[in-house]
């Protein structure tokens, strides 16, 4: 069920991004797996997600489009003029999509609020925030996870998008941040490594939250999975050729 | 302009050994030259910007001329204390660079855009804002923010193909009016005055317009002064929000100079009306700044009546 929901939502992002030609392709393959994963195995209605990593809004618009939170209608629009759907999630307030995340290392500081606030009504509500491993290098990020860790927000779940890539680089020719499971660790954080584009990978470690400490999972992606142009820079940007959207939109399950 | 922009710290670069380029992990299809000429001088200082205003201070203090490049929200908003602490009220010569201010990032959203750069720019203190209009401007803009021993800001983006205007300075006049008499005096900022060169004949022969190009503002030319108490009536025109931008700073230098009252017109970013995205050029026509919307402003500002 969870596959035929990912290649579901893979086939309409993929759909949109030619529709637009439009680039981040390669930045919404890289978690839609785990994307599915939150959304239809382990969020329950009240659940939030907040999608950090905003430049993948294509994804999290085929997330919501699954379920009729947005329309088909809707998703024609995306990228074109009086749109609301446009590249990053947009501040008008699309059901289940509370903030507008565009520029990055906002996502874990508006997660850790609802998760705070959600724990100040005794709620039993989960927040789930997907970040990208090149906004790592925002202090923010790191002030989020002080004070997740510092104020025991077990109720945060925390996955982190890790293709290696960034924006002007690769992630460890940038900022290095190996060896980054040791770093959460050391700020208090329960830490689990995933392979990110694997359902059984991701069911593991989900199972074993820990009960004293908030949860890190560090998935391992690849940037613009089963793109041409996976695993580099230009996936980030460019938009798909015909070849791409071919493949992907025939890929077997 | 970014094409322009990286040419022009090539060619700057060749002849000043201090500049360090700093950029928040953006460039790809634009800063490969730059990376490549200045080698170790090149930095990628990653999706940190607080960091990097705070270091280019630094390397600024050490007797660099840091240049430090994002997206213009990233690199205005975000680190916008390390800036006023750390560049401004030290009066460091960091250059900031900021590509697509206003709507210039068009449909990647209202977390992209950004029309409170020049304001929240020109409050700080010892800072110059510059805002180039075609693609030649880049380069002057450079060379005088080089010339400078303070921080500047420089907004980049896309560049007016208007051709033969006087070259660079704080002010401009791009076209005396046609008719005879002058129904009204255009100033504006940016690249959106190119909206101005689309207008219809009939009300593109009745303006006057002015360009300023630099901020803060501290005087007007004698001759707009004089133009303006002949004509009285202004419009200014800025891609920026109504406050701190162009028309604020006007207004008050005109109730310095002016001795005589006058019609004050504006035109600016209201932002987001109608709660929908689209290009650059869409959300200038949502906010009158470009297209029919313009059109009927204008005419409304020049007082045309139109039969019934």
């Amino acid at each position: 069920m969870l596959i035929e929901k990912r290649n579901s939502v893979r086939d309409r992002l993929i759909r949109m991004y030619k529709q637009a030609n439009a680039g981040h392709v390669g930045c919404s393959l890289s978690c839609l797996d785990m994307a599915v994963f939150i959304k239809f195995e382990l969020m329950k209605v009240a659940d939030e997600l907040i999608l950090s990593k905003g430049h993948a809004a294509a994804l999290l618009y085929s997330l919501f489009a699954e379920d009729g939170t947005i329309s088909a209608a809707e998703i024609e629009t995306f990228y074109k003029n009086g749109t609301h759907l446009s590249a990053h999630p947009p501040v008008n307030k699309i059901k289940g999509i509370p903030f507008a995340t565009g520029s990055l290392g906002h996502g874990l500081s508006i997660a850790a609020g609802l998760g705070l606030a959600n724990k100040l009504k005794k709620t039993d509500k989960k927040i789930y925030c997907i970040t990208s491993d090149g906004e790592l290098n925002e202090g923010s990020t790191w002030e989020a996870a002080l004070f997740m860790a510092h104020h025991n927000l077990r109720n945060v779940i925390w996955f982190i998008d890790r293709n290696y890539l960034q924006g002007f680089g690769r992630t460890e020719d940038t900022m290095k941040m190996e060896p980054l499971d040791k770093k959460l660790e050391s700020f208090g954080f329960n830490v689990a490594i995933a392979d990110g584009h694997d359902f059984d990978s991701l069911r593991q470690v989900t199972a074993q939250y820990s009960t004293d400490k908030p949860t890190a999972i560090i998935c391992k992606t690849i940037k613009g999975k089963d793109l041409k142009l996976a695993d580099t820079v230009d996936c980030h940007y460019l938009p798909l050729t015909e070849e791409d959207f071919l493949k992907l939109t025939t890929l077997p399950g | 302009m970014r094409k322009e922009f990286a040419e022009a710290v090539i060619q700057l670069a060749k002849a000043n050994d201090k500049i360090v380029f700093l950029t928040g992990d953006l460039g790809f299809m634009a800063l490969e030259g730059v990376k490549d000429f200045l080698g170790e001088r090149f930095i990628n200082a990653g999706v940190a910007e607080q960091n990097m205003a705070t270091m280019a201070a630094s390397l600024a203090y050490e007797g660099f001329t840091p240049i430090i490049y994002s997206i213009s929200p990233f690199i205005t908003l975000r680190p916008y204390e390390q800036i006023r602490n750390d560049i401004c009220l030290h009066n460091m010569p960091v250059k900031i660079v900021a590509n697509g201010g206003g709507y210039g990032y068009g449909i990647m959203g209202g977390t992209h855009h950004n029309i409170e750069d020049i304001g929240s720019m020109r409050l700080l203190p010892n800072m110059k804002v510059f805002v180039p209009f075609t693609k030649q401007d880049v380069l002057s803009s450079l060379q005088e923010m080089m010339q400078d021993a303070s921080p500047n800001y420089l907004r980049l983006n896309l560049a007016s193909a208007q051709e033969n205007l006087p070259s660079f300075s704080q002010w401009r006049k791009l076209k005396a009016a046609s008719s005879k008499t002058s129904r009204a005096i255009i100033i504006s900022t940016g690249t959106v005055t190119d909206n101005l060169f689309k207008l219809p004949e009939y009300l593109l022969n009745d303006i006057e317009i002015w360009l300023l190009s630099q901020f803060p503002v501290y005087s007007i030319p004698q001759e707009l002064l004089e133009k303006i108490g002949a004509v009285k009536n202004v419009i200014t025109m800025e891609e920026h929000q109504g406050q701190c931008g162009l028309h604020e700073t006007l207004a008050s230098l005109l109730l310095k100079n002016l001795t005589t009252p006058i019609k004050y017109n504006t035109l600016f970013a209201s932002g987001y009306p109608s709660g929908r995205y689209g290009s650059q050029q869409w959300h200038q026509e949502e906010n009158n700044l470009a297209g029919k919307n313009l059109e009927t402003k204008i005419e409304e500002f020049l007082s045309i009546k139109h039969a019934v």
